[in-house]
């Protein structure tokens, strides 16, 4: 019991900058949520359930677009299959033996920062370092996400512009810092960047919604990505 | 359409892509094409996503494009994710204070 909490209390500590980061990117989630006709608890619902920003911003997107539930649906699983990957390499990290409710609870909050505050921790993984962890950045997200709902209103147009662009800041800091020292990345999110543009601004495709476009480039160049540069074993199973 | 239909599929949806793996899979996918494209996912979609929508999510999309180019040097550089984040909001707003 001692170590149990012992580990609880380390992961509530290493918890605590990733709770803060949250808090201040879910701020500008919930902005966006409340754009797409979220109301702030809404909002905070989906954060609390969902614990993905991408996934989460993905989804909003599409449903301020009037998407359908099948659309939105395969949006937050292209969106989120990163933590397919993640899952997979964080299976390694359990005992053996280890009961399926700790599977069942360390894998409601598997997100890039938690997956890697974990991978980090040598050896086999203690259930409740990540439980100390969930127990502060849960909160930080939804926190935020509900704020951000909230004060999006009240808010001056000028600061609302400037928190929105708050997010694609945190997506730059995931995809750049990999692309800096893998020169495939650094292409594909060159490529990636220009297709985006090109089909955003094609008169022909203009019909076509935004949600679709993401689903359709991520599976193609992916694809593309794999099969002209195949990842090894020693990259594929570790990054966040 | 309701909201809280759209927020049970998201949220059914995510939790069945985290746990499913530590539920099913004990081993290593082996498919290496698998195993690669799950690997390119993330900074497809992240960059799909990112560009050029933070040219439309400003007042101007000349404060979107400076919080860009901003963000990449930042991340480049190695800052962290909140201080990228945080940086790209000022940067919107000092670009602000002279654009609108």
């Amino acid at each position: 019991m001692e170590n149990r909490l012992a580990w609880y209390r380390r992961g509530m500590r290493d918890g605590i900058p990733i709770a803060l980061g949250y808090f201040a990117v879910a701020f500008t989630l919930g902005i966006a949520a409340k754009n797409a006709g979220f109301t702030p608890v809404q909002a905070m619902v989906a954060s609390l359930t969902n614990n993905a920003s991408a996934g989460e911003y993905a989804a909003f997107s599409l449903v301020a677009a009037g998407a359908s539930y099948w659309e939105v649906a395969v949006m937050t699983l292209v969106a989120n299959a990163r933590y397919l990957l993640m899952s997979c390499a964080l299976s390694q990290k359990f005992a053996p033996g280890t009961p399926l409710i700790h599977r069942l609870v360390v894998g409601y909050d598997v997100t890039d920062e938690i997956f890697g505050i974990c991978t980090a921790r040598p050896g086999y993984l203690n259930p409740f370092y990540p439980y100390g962890a969930m127990s502060v950045a849960i909160p930080g997200w939804a926190l935020g996400t509900l704020l951000g709902g909230v004060m999006g209103n009240i808010l001056p147009a000028r600061l609302v512009s400037a928190l929105s662009v708050g997010l694609y800041g945190m997506f730059l800091a995931i995809i750049i810092p990999p692309a800096r020292k893998d020169r495939v990345i650094a292409g594909l999110v060159a490529v990636s960047f220009a297709a985006s543009f090109v089909i955003s601004y094609l008169p022909a495709l203009a019909a076509v919604s935004s949600g679709v476009k993401t689903i359709v480039l991520t599976v193609a160049l992916s694809l593309a990505a794999a099969v002209l540069f195949p990842v090894g074993p020693e990259r594929g199973g570790e990054q966040a | 359409m309701n909201i809280w239909l759209y927020i049970l599929v998201m949220a059914a949806v995510t939790y069945l892509i985290r746990v499913t793996p530590l539920v099913l899979i004990r081993r290593e996918i082996k498919s290496q094409l698998i195993r690669s494209f799950l690997y390119y996912v993330p900074y497809v979609t992240l960059a799909v996503m990112t560009f050029p929508a933070i040219l439309e999510a400003t007042q101007s999309p000349w404060s979107g494009l400076a919080a860009l180019v901003a963000g990449i040097l930042l991340a480049f550089f190695g800052r962290s994710l909140l201080q990228v984040a945080v940086f790209s909001c000022l940067v919107v707003l000092a670009a602000e204070f002279f654009l609108v």
